[in-house]
């Protein structure tokens, strides 16, 4: 029993991470319609440039607030560089953001190295027993701060003017416009907020797992799953995605074999693709973002 | 009208270049490059049918590739199957495969169909990676040497040979396809499934029957690098391989024949140009497709269309 609640505790703290980079995609799905596969690399670009900061003698707060701006003047380039495109068919949006992740990927190994790093841990190394589980402090400033970030996100969109009309831009871009928003403005911010969700991702994680510049594919892939899993759109459906593969993922693991942890998560996504395409929250007529 | 066993002027240039490169070729290393930039241009041939003509989108193709490799090369190299026989079993198993699995995949549409592929290709990666017993995991395994009935191919021309033939064979077989009732029946998917759905024609039924057939050329393709590179690993099955594969098809130019095919061969060869650039290779390549997907989202096949354009309007302004 002990174990199970150990695996399930671990597999929350994971959870998290997913549900971040689910919301990142989430953001920039609902504002452009663009499934952007360099999310994962934000994160990377988070966690990598917080290391590398720490590492030229900054104090742990500053490196966080630098991290944090330049994975968002990152996100912003990727915004920029897609307004540039000419044809905005679908899949040639996606190669460009595919491309863009490879460039990133390329340009960590060149600003940064191939090495693995870390940073340690900003609240201490110690944890609390829980029935017998331990949980360290990093782990429970994951899951408290991701919450924070569900909740800021909620609040954001539903009670300010600014997310009010991102809103009303993600639903109808001309009648938005028509209205005077200002739909540039609205998509750099959305975009500056995806990048600013995922680095806040890349840094809570990376005294845990530590970071290089590859971890970001397989992180951006899962939270893609963890967002489509709860219903691609959805703010709450990206959290129930996230904790539903942290956890699934962690008891795989434990239980059956760590070499297939990996694939949880897509076999999941298939099992929701075909049965429930439109994901756990994809039924419910909930209201978008 | 349906020109039967249509051969064109391309075909026959093609084949000329094809059959001069080799005379260019210093060492062994260029015939490597050669016969993997061919084999990635038949995968990308079928994966251009599947994209650009059904309008399906795979992000599972390398994996598919991989798969059917080491179907293969288990066969020949564990169980002592002849090659062919082997490659044939192969072909079987992965048409069986990607027939079953097209049904449900199939249904889905656009970013979802693009993740269904994918989680399809990653869990086949992810498989090839630990059963290591039969597949090497991730170090890879060494394979048996290809012969067909007896003959050995050892050198590396005589694999030029084998693979150039195969493109142009497929080349020609796809031209043809295109051109035929089949071809228009692909395009009208692509241009409306709905509108194709209501004239009678069995969409889901065609759109499996492209995507199997992607698969088998892909394994065919795959199974022939694995067993003239004599050595194969799970990175053919990656992530990354699939995303290549896709990445030069939107790099040539969606639905054109000759734009997978230089899509292809640009992406194989540039990043052996690129390695003198060190460490800046990946960020280059990556700056390179965000390149041209902003200023030449058709691809790099545009090029030819623009400059036809210009020929056209000067024709016309003579004429007027």
């Amino acid at each position: 029993m002990t174990e199970l609640f150990a695996y399930v505790l671990s597999g929350v703290t994971v959870g998290f991470i997913y549900t971040l980079v689910g919301l990142g995609f989430t953001v920039i799905y609902n504002s452009s319609g663009i499934i952007n596969f360099s999310q994962g690399e934000f994160v990377m670009a988070g966690g990598m440039s917080t290391a590398f900061l720490l590492y030229a003698g900054l104090p742990l707060g500053v490196s966080f607030v630098l991290a944090i701006l330049i994975t968002s003047m990152i996100g912003i380039a990727l915004m920029k560089l897609i307004s540039f495109s000419k044809d905005g068919s679908q899949i040639s949006l996606i190669i460009l953001t595919l491309g863009f992740a490879i460039a990133l990927r390329g340009l960590a190994q060149v600003i940064f190295d191939k090495q693995l790093h870390t940073i340690p841990s900003f609240v201490g190394e110690g944890s609390f027993e829980i029935y017998g589980a331990t949980l360290s402090y990093q782990s429970l400033l994951i899951i408290v701060v991701s919450i924070i970030i569900v909740f800021a996100l909620y609040e954001f969109f539903h009670k300010t003017k600014t997310g009010q009309a991102m809103m009303a831009a993600s639903d109808n871009v001309d009648a938005a416009r028509l209205m005077g928003i200002n739909i540039k403005k609205i998509l750099i911010l959305n975009f500056a907020i995806s990048a600013v969700i995922a680095s806040i991702g890349g840094i809570l994680l990376t005294p845990i797992t530590s970071t290089n510049y590859e971890v970001g594919i397989m992180l951006g892939l899962k939270g893609f799953c963890a967002a489509i899993i709860g219903g691609l759109g959805h703010l709450f459906g990206a959290v129930a995605g996230g904790l539903i593969l942290g956890i699934l993922e962690s008891l795989v693991a434990g239980y059956v074999s760590s070499e297939y942890k990996d694939a949880v998560a897509f076999v999941v996504l298939l099992a929701i693709l075909f049965f429930m395409p439109g994901g756990i929250f994809g039924n419910l007529k909930a209201q978008r973002v | 009208m349906l020109k039967r066993y249509n051969i064109n002027y391309q075909i026959v240039l093609l084949s000329f270049v094809l059959a001069c490169l080799p005379f260019f070729f210093p060492n062994d290393f260029y015939y490597e490059i050669a016969i993997l930039a061919i084999l990635n241009a038949i995968i990308c041939i079928g994966l251009n049918l599947l994209m650009g003509y059904a309008g399906q989108v795979s992000l599972g193709h390398g994996a598919f590739a991989g798969l059917g490799a080491y179907i293969s090369v288990v066969l020949a190299t564990n169980y002592e199957f002849s090659p062919m026989s082997s490659i044939l079993i192969s072909i079987i198993f992965m048409a069986c495969f990607a027939f079953v699995i097209s049904k449900p995949i199939l249904k889905l549409k656009g970013h979802y169909l693009a993740m269904g592929t994918l989680g399809i290709g990653i869990i086949i990666n992810i498989i090839l990676n630990s059963e290591d017993e039969i597949t090497g995991g991730a170090d890879g395994m060494s394979v048996a040497e290809f012969s067909i009935f007896g003959y050995v191919f050892e050198e590396s021309i005589q694999w030029y040979i084998l693979c150039a033939s195969l493109l142009v064979v497929i080349i020609w077989a796809f031209n043809n396809l295109i051109d035929s009732p089949f071809g228009r029946l692909l395009r009208s998917i692509h241009d409306s499934e709905k509108a194709a759905g209501s004239v009678g024609i069995n969409v889901p039924h065609y759109k499996s029957y492209v995507f199997v057939i992607s698969v088998i050329i892909a394994t065919v393709a795959g199974s022939f690098y694995a067993f003239f590179s004599g050595y194969i690993s799970p990175e053919e099955a990656s992530f990354t391989h699939s995303i290549e594969l896709v990445v030069m098809v939107v790099f040539g130019g969606l639905g054109r024949v000759y734009g997978a095919v230089f899509g292809a061969v640009i992406l194989t060869v540039l990043p052996q140009l690129l390695t003198a650039l060190e460490e800046y290779e990946t960020l280059v390549f990556g700056g390179i497709i965000i390149f041209v997907m902003i200023f030449m989202p058709k691809g790099i096949a545009s090029i030819w269309d623009y400059f036809m354009d210009k020929k056209d309007k000067e024709k016309s302004l003579v004429k007027n």
